[in-house]
């Protein structure tokens, strides 16, 4: 009885995990692969690698998308942790009145569904100079600014030693010296795991950057994979050399640093 | 005295000096707040409150007019908009139990302390969370595509005698967004619940199996129960991510055939840029979403919390 438990548990262990590796090792395979032997099904390594990554920076524009999805993920992460953590120090350090209250208020809007306020988003942005529609910076913009980090930062900072705050009084450090110089370098394990977290949802934003991104010059990796993959004579081979570029820096991160990854994602929220 | 300051958080004697740093300390600390704060009423509040203005309203593009709740009465006629719903309640009321049983099953298997090769189960299972929902919508449009490897791997296995429209049937088309949901998320929810069995006692586990339970009830009498607040915090945040099913409706079905897959997020993309624009009648759309996401989210608690 025991055995055939052991048995069971080890099979269905193993099936799940194939089931959950299998989509990967087939992007893989099948970028080596010309597009025809890959709706043949070929499961096996080919060697067409080099001519499927030409195309996809030759016939569809994967260098522009590549180096956007860049700009806007680097920034979006340091404005995020920047304008984060300044909320979530000031949150924990500073007994301002009635602060709770607000933080309680602010904490409110994670629940605001984005589809609720993607319309008036799009106006607000439509009548805006430079961060207008179809620019990077209003792709940025409304992502910088989430109550999801201002509590992350918040909490993390309970663990922060207070006395190092009066510490640097004494040393003679501004209140913002305190903070770039005493609590960051101090944090960084917590900034770490931040960082993950809003470069992946920035990195795969998708709803946000369709409605505002409209040329192509704009575009970025979700919206070029979204685009070859509503294609009615799709190039398998390209497709899967993209998607598995889209997915290489998450993946990077996911095995470089398993354990703030995993912080980070318990973190996050499904969304 | 140093105890009296603590706890009222006012220094026993306040002299001017104090007073005036104190002041002081609390303008600076409103600063650090003013960015964030500023930011999310600007970027979550306002148009929030926008939306709900524009929700009465009616016209195509920038022409709109105050109708009054025509737009709400206009829901319930709205076929498009009840498929939507219906949909997004058969992705609910399916998906989300699926997957939250599904990884209780894995992590209770894997907590298990004299399983080998743990690490690698844990990290393969894991896995499906780091590809963007866009890339991973793709690669299942076209695995469940007619000449796609899940129809080959069927017809080997001689399951079905001719290739599965998979994408192009009702019913199959849902089953295609439920299989792919559950399979991006289900090692996310499973690493909520591996965390929180740590916490667990080993001991009463121990108990369960002298006094001769199973590890049925073990997992109903002991692990369930434990684990109940962080399965009402995950079911919570599954439900709200459901209710803003997007990014896999619109990249493996489109939300056909028909409306047969048409989430309601993305009835609200198409009725303000791929339809001729009504702003006004998506933002009414957009608020079944936030009344739905606050009722259900009422609801869970209520079910969850009956006995605390």
């Amino acid at each position: 009885m025991r055995k055939i438990k052991r048995i069971a548990t080890y099979t269905f262990l193993s099936v799940a995990s194939i089931v959950s590796i299998f989509p990967f090792l087939w992007m893989l395979v099948s970028m080596t692969n010309k597009s025809v032997d890959v709706t043949q099904g070929r499961l096996l390594p080919g060697t067409y690698l080099l001519e499927n990554l030409q195309a996809l920076f030759d016939t569809v524009d994967m260098g522009t998308a590549l180096l956007n999805s860049t700009i806007i993920a680097v920034i979006t992460t340091f404005l995020t942790l920047l304008i984060g953590s300044l909320a979530g120090y000031g949150f924990e350090i500073y007994r301002t009145p009635g602060k709770d209250r607000i933080f309680n208020l602010l904490l409110l809007s994670m629940m605001i569904p984005f589809a609720a306020i993607m319309i008036p988003l799009y106006r607000l942005f439509g009548g805006l100079p430079f961060f207008g529609i179809d620019t990077l910076a209003a792709a940025i913009l409304p992502t910088i600014i989430t109550a999801f980090f201002i509590f992350f930062f918040r909490q993390n900072t309970k663990m922060f030693a207070k006395e190092l705050v009066e510490a640097g009084r004494i040393d003679g450090l501004s209140e913002l010296g305190i903070f770039f110089r005493i609590y960051l370098p101090t944090m960084k394990t917590s900034y770490a795991a931040a960082a993950i977290i809003a470069f992946m949802n920035s990195w795969n934003n998708y709803l946000w950057p369709l409605v505002i991104l409209q040329s192509p010059e704009k575009q970025t990796i979700p919206l070029l994979i979204s685009n070859l993959g509503a294609g009615y004579s799709p190039d398998y081979g390209l497709i899967m050399s993209a998607i598995v570029i889209a997915t290489l820096p998450t993946a990077i991160v996911f095995f470089v640093m398993q354990k703030h990854f995993v912080a980070g994602m318990m973190g996050s929220v499904k969304g | 005295m140093s105890k009296v300051m603590k706890e009222t958080g006012l220094p026993y004697t306040a002299s001017k000096k104090t007073l005036g740093r104190r002041l002081k300390n609390n303008y600076i600390g409103w600063l650090f707040i003013l960015i964030a704060a500023a930011g999310i009423s600007l970027f979550y509040f306002y148009p929030m409150l926008r939306a709900l203005l524009l929700s009465f309203q009616s016209g195509m593009g920038a022409n709109l007019e105050y109708v009054g709740l025509d737009n709400y009465v206009r829901l319930f006629s709205d076929p498009t908009f009840i498929a939507a719903l219906t949909n997004t309640f058969i992705y609910l009321l399916i998906q989300v139990p699926v997957m939250i049983v599904l990884a209780l099953f894995f992590s209770v298997l894997l907590n298990d302390a004299t399983l080998k090769f743990k690490g690698f189960f844990r990290t393969a299972i894991f896995l499906p969370c780091v590809t963007s929902l866009v890339a991973y919508a793709v690669i299942f449009k076209y695995l469940f595509g007619v000449d796609g490897l899940i129809n080959k791997f069927l017809m080997n296995l001689s399951l079905i005698s001719e290739p599965l429209d998979w994408l192009s049937d009702p019913l199959l088309a849902k089953f295609t967004i439920i299989a792919a949901i559950t399979w991006r998320w289900t090692g996310y929810n499973m690493i909520f619940y591996l965390s929180a069995l740590q916490n667990v006692d080993r001991s009463m586990y121990e108990a369960a199996k002298i006094d001769g339970a199973s590890s049925l009830q073990q997992f109903f009498y002991i692990t369930v129960p434990m684990l109940k607040p962080i399965i009402l915090f995950t079911s919570i945040i599954s439900t709200i991510g459901t209710l803003q099913l997007f990014d896999e409706v619109m990249n493996i079905t489109n939300g056909g055939p028909g409306n047969a897959t048409l989430s309601i997020s993305m009835y609200i993309y198409n009725l303000s840029f791929e339809y001729s624009p009504d702003f006004g009648y998506a933002a009414t759309v957009s608020y079944v979403i936030v009344i739905l996401v606050v009722l259900l989210s009422l609801l869970q608690f209520k079910v969850a919390g009956d006995d605390k």
